[in-house]
C-alpha cells in the first residue's frame, strides 16, 4: 500500500517541532515533503538574539540538520516558498515550480514582521528582525557603520538593540509608548529595565513617533525623523514593531482566516485535510507570538496526524523573559490584574529589584519580576497549574527558595552555579552536563532533559532548578509543559483524567484502563503501571483485579529490597509496643536465619536487615507477627508516647489511642505511605506535628492535625479538627485518609495532596459535613476489610513462585549448530 | 556444540514477570513478556548490580528495582542516556517448556567492555 503523503509548508519552529513529535508517534505513517522559504534547515529562531550579540553562532542554533531529514526519509525543499495551494487537487506549488500532492497538509508559515508605512522604508539599511538573513545583515552593518536606530521598545526591539550595542554600535530605541515592553511590564519594572539598559549605553526616546526615514545619495538610510522634527542619525534602522500571522497562502486558497488561520482544538483548519500550527494560527481568537504555546500545539497536531486522535489544545498562558545577558526579567500571565485582583509588590529601586504578583481568588494570575527572576519558573508553575496559594501567602513573595528548601535539594540560583556543581543529587548530574545537553541536543522541555540526562527524573526535587537552567540556557521561557502534566510519557492523560475515567467507565484492571485510554506503549512503564494498579484498586475495592506485576518489587515481595538484593523485614508492633514473647521470637529468628543486622527504626519498631528472599516466608512464619508494611504505599507506623498510663504530664491514653488507630487502619493502601502519631499532651513526644495525621491529646479531648511530613522537606501538620472521643478520632482520621485515597495522585503524600486541593476543601468534606464523613469512613472500612495480612497469606503458600528459584533439570540436550 | 537444559514450563513464569535460575555460579533472570516471549539476562544490572529479575517488565524492557535504569531484554543494554550492558543467554520454548543454553562460555568483550552480541539470543514462539 502506498503511504499517505504529508506536506509541510514552513520549516520553522512549529513545523519542525510537529515533525519531530509525529516521528515519535508514527515514524512510518507518512511520505513527508517539507517546503521552507529560508535557505537554512530548521533552526532555533529565538537564539538569533544571542547570535546577534555574539554569544552564539548560526551553526550552533540549527535544530535539525540536513542529515536528520535524510535519515527520516523527508524530502526537503529549501529556499522554496510555496505560492500556490490548490485544495481541490490537493497540491502545492512553490515559487521555483516544485509541486507536491498531499493527503494531509500542515501549514506552519509563522508570521511576518510589520513594516511601518513610512516614507523611505525601502532604503537600503532599513530592515526587520525575524530570520537568519536579517541577523546577518545586522552583523554586517555593525561592522561597517556606527549608528543604529531601533523602532519599537518591545522584547524583540530591546534584544536587537542590545545585540547591536554589544557589537559596538551607538543605538537609540524609539518607542511610541510611555514605557518599554508595555505588553509585559508595568511602569515600575520598565523604569528599572530602562535604567540598566541606559547604563549599557543604549539611548531611548519614549513617546515618540517616527515620521520618515531619510536616505543619503547612495540610497542608504542616514537618519530617522521623528514627528517633532528631531533627527536621529542612523545607517541601520531596525523595525521591531510587531508581527502579523502569515496567512497569505491560506487566504489565497480561501481557507477561513481571521487574524490568523482559524483552527479548532485539534489544530485542524476549516479544511479537514489541512492542519495549521504556530504563529500563523488563530486559536479561540488568540494568535501567539512565543514558542511555548507553539510546542503545545505541535504536540496536539502530531497526535492527530498520527491518527491517535487524543489531546486537545486549550490555549496557553504566555510568559516572557528578556534574553539580555545580565538582565533578569520575567513576566507571565495577567500582570495588570484589574477588578477583584490583589497585588503584592516588592520594590527596591536602589537594589534594582522589583517584583509584583497578581492574585485573584487565591490563585496567582500574573507576575512581573525584575532584577531577581530566579523564581520565575516556580511562579509560572503555580500560575499554570492554578495552585491554591493561600497557604503559601506569607512567604509567596520571597519565592521557592525561601519555603524551607535546604541542603543539596535547595534551589540555589541556577545561574550562580558552576558547571561542576551537582543539580540532581539522585542521578549525580552536574549543571555542565545539563547545559551541554540543552545546547547540543536542542532540548526544550523538562521531559526531554529528564530523558536525555536523567536530571530530575527521580525524586524530582531539583525540577525547579532544571527548569531554570532550561530558561537560562535556551533563553526564552521554554517551559511548554501543558497546564497539567501527563501521568507519564506513555500517555497524554493526567492523573486526574485517569482517575476520572477509571471511575466513570468502571475500569477494573490495569489492562482495561490502558486500553480504554489508548496507552501509547504496549505495557506502560514502571511509572504508570503501579499508579494505574493503585487507581483501579482504590476506586473499585474488592472488585478490581490486583496485578502483582504492576507493583514495585517491595509490594510484590512484601519486604524492602536492599542494595545487595536481600530484603528487610519489619514486623508490626502496635503503637510501638511489644512484649517479651515477641522479642524472644525475633531473637530466635535472627539466630536461625543468620540475619546480619537488627535495628530499631525511626518508627518505633524493629528492622531485620539482610534476609535472603527465599527465607522470607519462613521468617514470617516463625515471627508470627503481622506485616508492618514498611515496604508499601500503605499505612506504616502509628507512633505513640506513653501517655496518661505512666507519664506524669499525660492527659489522655495516647498509647491506647495509637494502637486503636493502627488496628483500624493497617492494611490500608494509599497513594503514598501514611504515618500517624499520637501524643499524650502538647509536649508532643510522639512528634505528631510532622505526620500525615497527628493526634495530640488535650485536657478536653484530642486535636487532629493533618498533612505534616518529616521527610525530604519538613512540613508542619496543619490543625484540622478538635474532637472529644476516641471514636471521633478514628472517624475523622479515617475519613480524611479515605478522601486522600480517593482523590490523591499516586506518589503524592498528604502534604502535597492538601496543598493541591486546599485544607478548606478537606475540612468541608470531613469536618463540617457529618454525612460525608461517615460515608467516607464506611468506604474506608469496606476497602480495608478486603485486604488480607500479606505475610500470613504467603506463609500459607500464596505466590510461592516469587520466593523460589528455578533449577536446571537433569533433562538436557546437546545440539550442533 | 551447545548444551541446553529445560528449566521450567512457560506458565511457571508470570506474564510480565521473571524467575531466576542459577547456572554454574551465575544467577540468570528469565523474563516473560505479555505476548509470551522469553528472554534471559544475567541477573545483574550494569549500573550497580541490582537484581533485574525483581524489576517491572514492560514491552521488551525491564526497569531495575534499585535506581530505575531501563534495560532491553533483547540486547541487555541500558536505555540512553545510561550506558552499559549485561550478559544475554539464549533461551527457547519447546512445547510450552523453557530451555536455556547452559554451555559454559567466556563472556566475549569488545574494546568498550560491552558484551558482544550473541547470534541467537531468543527463540520465541511455543
Ligand atoms: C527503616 C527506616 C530507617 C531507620 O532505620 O529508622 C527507614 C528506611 C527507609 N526509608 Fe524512611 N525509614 C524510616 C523512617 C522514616 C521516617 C521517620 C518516621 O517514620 O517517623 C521518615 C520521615 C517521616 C515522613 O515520612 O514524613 C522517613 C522518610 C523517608 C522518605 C521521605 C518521604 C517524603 O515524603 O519525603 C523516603 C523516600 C520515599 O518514601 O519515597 C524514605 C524511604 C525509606 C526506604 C524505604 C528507602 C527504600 O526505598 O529502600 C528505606 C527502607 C529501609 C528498609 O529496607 O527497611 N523514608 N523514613 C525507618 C522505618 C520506620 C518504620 O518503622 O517503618
Ligand atoms: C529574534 C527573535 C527572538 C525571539 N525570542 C523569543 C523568546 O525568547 N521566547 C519565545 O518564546 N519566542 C521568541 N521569539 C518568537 C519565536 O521565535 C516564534 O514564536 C517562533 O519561531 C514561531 O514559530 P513558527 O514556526 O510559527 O514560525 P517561524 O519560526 O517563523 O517559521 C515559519 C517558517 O515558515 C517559512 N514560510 C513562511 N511562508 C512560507 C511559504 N509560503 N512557503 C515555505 N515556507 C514558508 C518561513 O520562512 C519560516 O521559516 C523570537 C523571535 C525572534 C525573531
Ligand atoms: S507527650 Fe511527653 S509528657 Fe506528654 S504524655 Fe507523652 S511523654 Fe508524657
Ligand atoms: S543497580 Fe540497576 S539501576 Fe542501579
Amino acid at each position: 500500500m502506498q503511504k499517505q503523503r504529508l506536506v509541510v509548508v514552513g520549516n520553522g519552529m512549529a513545523g519542525g517541532r510537529t515533525l519531530e513529535e509525529l516521528l515519535k508517534y508514527a515514524p512510518d505513517l507518512y511520505d513527508i515533503t517539507v517546503f521552507g522559504a529560508e535557505p537554512l534547515p530548521n533552526y532555533n529562531r529565538i537564539l538569533l538574539s544571542p547570535v546577534l550579540s555574539g554569544e552564539q553562532t548560526l551553526p550552533e542554533i540549527i535544530l535539525n540538520d540536513l542529515i536528520w531529514y535524510e535519515r527520516h526519509g523527508i524530502r526537503l525543499h529549501l529556499d522554496s516558498k510555496v505560492v500556490k495551494l490548490d485544495r481541490t487537487a490537493r497540491r502545492v506549488v512553490s515559487e521555483d515550480g516544485t509541486a507536491a500532492h498531499y493527503d494531509r497538509l500542515l501549514l506552519a508559515t509563522g508570521s511576518r514582521p510589520v513594516i511601518l508605512p513610512l516614507p523611505g522604508k525601502e532604503l537600503e539599511g532599513v530592515i526587520t528582525y525575524r530570520d537568519a538573513q536579517d541577523t546577518r545583515s545586522m552583523i554586517e552593518a555593525a561592522a561597517r557603520f556606527s549608528d543604529a536606530v531601533v523602532i519599537g521598545g518591545g522584547l524583540l526591539g530591546l534584544e536587537a538593540a542590545n545585540g547591536l550595542r554589544a557589537r559596538g554600535m551607538r543605538v537609540t530605541v524609539v518607542h511610541l509608548m510611555p514605557w518599554l515592553m508595555e505588553r509585559q511590564l508595568d511602569r515600575a519594572a520598565a523604569l528599572l529595565l530602562k535604567e540598566s539598559l541606559e547604563a549599557r549605553g543604549i539611548g531611548f526616546v519614549l513617546e515618540a513617533k517616527t515620521q520618515a526615514v531619510l536616505g543619503d545619495a547612495a540610497g542608504r538610510v542616514c537618519a530617522v525623523e521623528l514627528a517633532d522634527g528631531r533627527r536621529l542619525p542612523a545607517q541601520l534602522v531596525v523595525m521591531a514593531v510587531g508581527i502579523r500571522p502569515n496567512t497569505e497562502l491560506a487566504e489565497s486558497a480561501r481557507l477561513h482566516c481571521d487574524r490568523g488561520i482559524v483552527v479548532n482544538d485539534t489544530m485542524q483548519t476549516f479544511d479537514p485535510r489541512i492542519y495549521a500550527v504556530g504563529e500563523c494560527v488563530s486559536h479561540r481568537g488568540v494568535a501567539y507570538g512565543l514558542v511555548a504555546p507553539l510546542f503545545e500545539m505541535a504536540k496536539v497536531a502530531a497526535n492527530h496526524l498520527a491518527q491517535y486522535g487524543i489531546g486537545r489544545y486549550c490555549g496557553s498562558v504566555p510568559s516572557a523573559r528578556l534574553k539580555v545577558t545580565g538582565i533578569d526579567l520575567f513576566s507571565a500571565g495577567d500582570f495588570q490584574g484589574g477588578r477583584g485582583a490583589e497585588e503584592i509588590v516588592l520594590s527596591d529601586p536602589a537594589a534594582g529589584v522589583y517584583k509584583k504578583l497578581v492574585i485573584r481568588d487565591d490563585k496567582l494570575i500574573g507576575s512581573v519580576m525584575y532584577g531577581d527572576a530566579a523564581d520565575g519558573a516556580w511562579y509560572f508553575k503555580l500560575l499554570r497549574e492554578g495552585t491554591n496559594v493561600a497557604p503559601l501567602r506569607p512567604q509567596l513573595m520571597y519565592g521557592d527558595r525561601n519555603l524551607g528548601n535546604g541542603g543539596y535539594q535547595g534551589r540555589e540560583r541556577a545561574a550562580a552555579m558552576t558547571d561542576a556543581m551537582e543539580v540532581c543529587g539522585c542521578n549525580g548530574v552536574a549543571k555542565g552536563t545539563i547545559v551541554k545537553a540543552i545546547k547540543e541536543q536542542g532540548l526544550f522541555t523538562l521531559e526531554e532533559v529528564r530523558k536525555r540526562t536523567k536530571a530530575s527524573s527521580s525524586c524530582g526535587s531539583c525540577t525547579g532548578l532544571v527548569e531554570q537552567l532550561l530558561a537560562i540556557t535556551a533563553g526564552g521561557d521554554y517551559s511548554p509543559a501543558p497546564r497539567a502534566k501527563p501521568l507519564c510519557p506513555c500517555t497524554e492523560h493526567t492523573h486526574e483524567e485517569v482517575r476520572r475515567t477509571i471511575r466513570e467507565q468502571h475500569l477494573l484492571s490495569v489492562d482495561a484502563a490502558m486500553k480504554m485510554m489508548a496507552w501509547r506503549t504496549v505495557n506502560g512503564c514502571a511509572r504508570c503501571r503501579p499508579a494505574l494498579n493503585y487507581y483501579v484498586l482504590s476506586t473499585w475495592p474488592r472488585e478490581a483485579q490486583d496485578d502483582p506485576q504492576s507493583r514495585f518489587i517491595n509490594e510484590r515481595a512484601h519486604a524492602n529490597i536492599q542494595k545487595n538484593g536481600t530484603y528487610s523485614v519489619v514486623p508490626r508492633m502496635w503503637g510501638g509496643s511489644t512484649s517479651a514473647a515477641e522479642l524472644r521470637r525475633i531473637a530466635d529468628v535472627v539466630d536461625k536465619y543468620r540475619i546480619p543486622t537488627v535495628k530499631i527504626t525511626g518508627g518505633q519498631r524493629i528492622d531485620l536487615l539482610g534476609v535472603r528472599k527465599e527465607d522470607l516466608p519462613a521468617v514470617w512464619r516463625d515471627l508470627d507477627m503481622p506485616s508492618g508494611h514498611a515496604y508499601a504505599k500503605a499505612l506504616r507506623t502509628v507512633k505513640t508516647c506513653v501517655g496518661s498510663e505512666w507519664c506524669r504530664f499525660g492527659v489522655q491514653d495516647s498509647t491506647r489511642m495509637g494502637i486503636e488507630l493502627e488496628q483500624a487502619l493497617w492494611r490500608m493502601y494509599a497513594p503514598h505511605k501514611v504515618k500517624l502519631a499520637v501524643s499524650g499532651c502538647p509536649r508532643n513526644c510522639a512528634e505528631a506535628g510532622i505526620k500525615d495525621v497527628g493526634v495530640i491529646a488535650v485536657d478536653s479531648g484530642w486535636e487532629i492535625h493533618v498533612a505534616g511530613n518529616g521527610g525530604t522537606k519538613t512540613e508542619v501538620a496543619q490543625f484540622f479538627a478538635k474532637v472529644e472521643t476516641r471514636e471521633e478520632v478514628l472517624e475523622y482520621a479515617g475519613a480524611f485518609l479515605q478522601l486522600y485515597r480517593e482523590e490523591g495522585y499516586y506518589l503524592e503524600r498528604t502534604v502535597h495532596f492538601v496543598a493541591r486541593v486546599g485544607l478548606d476543601y478537606c475540612k468541608a468534606r470531613v469536618v463540617s459535613d457529618r454525612a460525608q464523613r461517615k460515608a467516607l469512613y464506611e468506604r474506608l472500612q469496606f476497602a480495608i476489610s478486603g485486604e488480607p495480612d500479606p505475610w500470613k497469606e504467603r506463609v500459607a503458600g500464596v505466590a510461592r513462585h516469587e520466593f523460589e528459584s528455578l533449577r536446571v533439570t537433569s533433562e538436557s540436550e546437546v545440539t550442533r549448530q | 556444540m551447545s548444551e541446553w537444559s529445560r528449566i521450567c514450563a512457560i506458565s511457571d513464569i508470570p506474564a510480565l514477570g521473571a524467575r531466576v535460575v542459577e547456572v554454574a555460579g551465575t544467577t540468570i533472570a528469565v523474563f516473560r513478556t505479555a505476548d509470551n516471549r522469553v528472554f534471559a539476562l544475567r541477573d545483574r544490572c550494569p549500573h550497580k548490580g541490582g537484581p533485574l529479575s525483581q524489576g517491572i517488565v514492560h514491552g521488551e524492557q525491564v526497569t531495575c528495582p534499585l535506581h530505575g535504569w531501563v534495560i532491553g531484554l533483547r540486547d541487555g543494554a541500558a536505555e540512553a542516556p545510561d550506558e552499559g550492558c549485561t550478559g544475554r543467554y539464549p533461551v527457547r520454548i519447546v512445547d510450552g517448556d523453557v530451555w536455556l543454553e547452559v554451555t559454559p562460555r567466556p563472556a566475549a568483550r569488545t574494546a568498550k567492555g560491552r558484551e558482544e552480541p550473541q547470534a541467537r539470543s531468543v527463540v520465541s514462539g511455543g
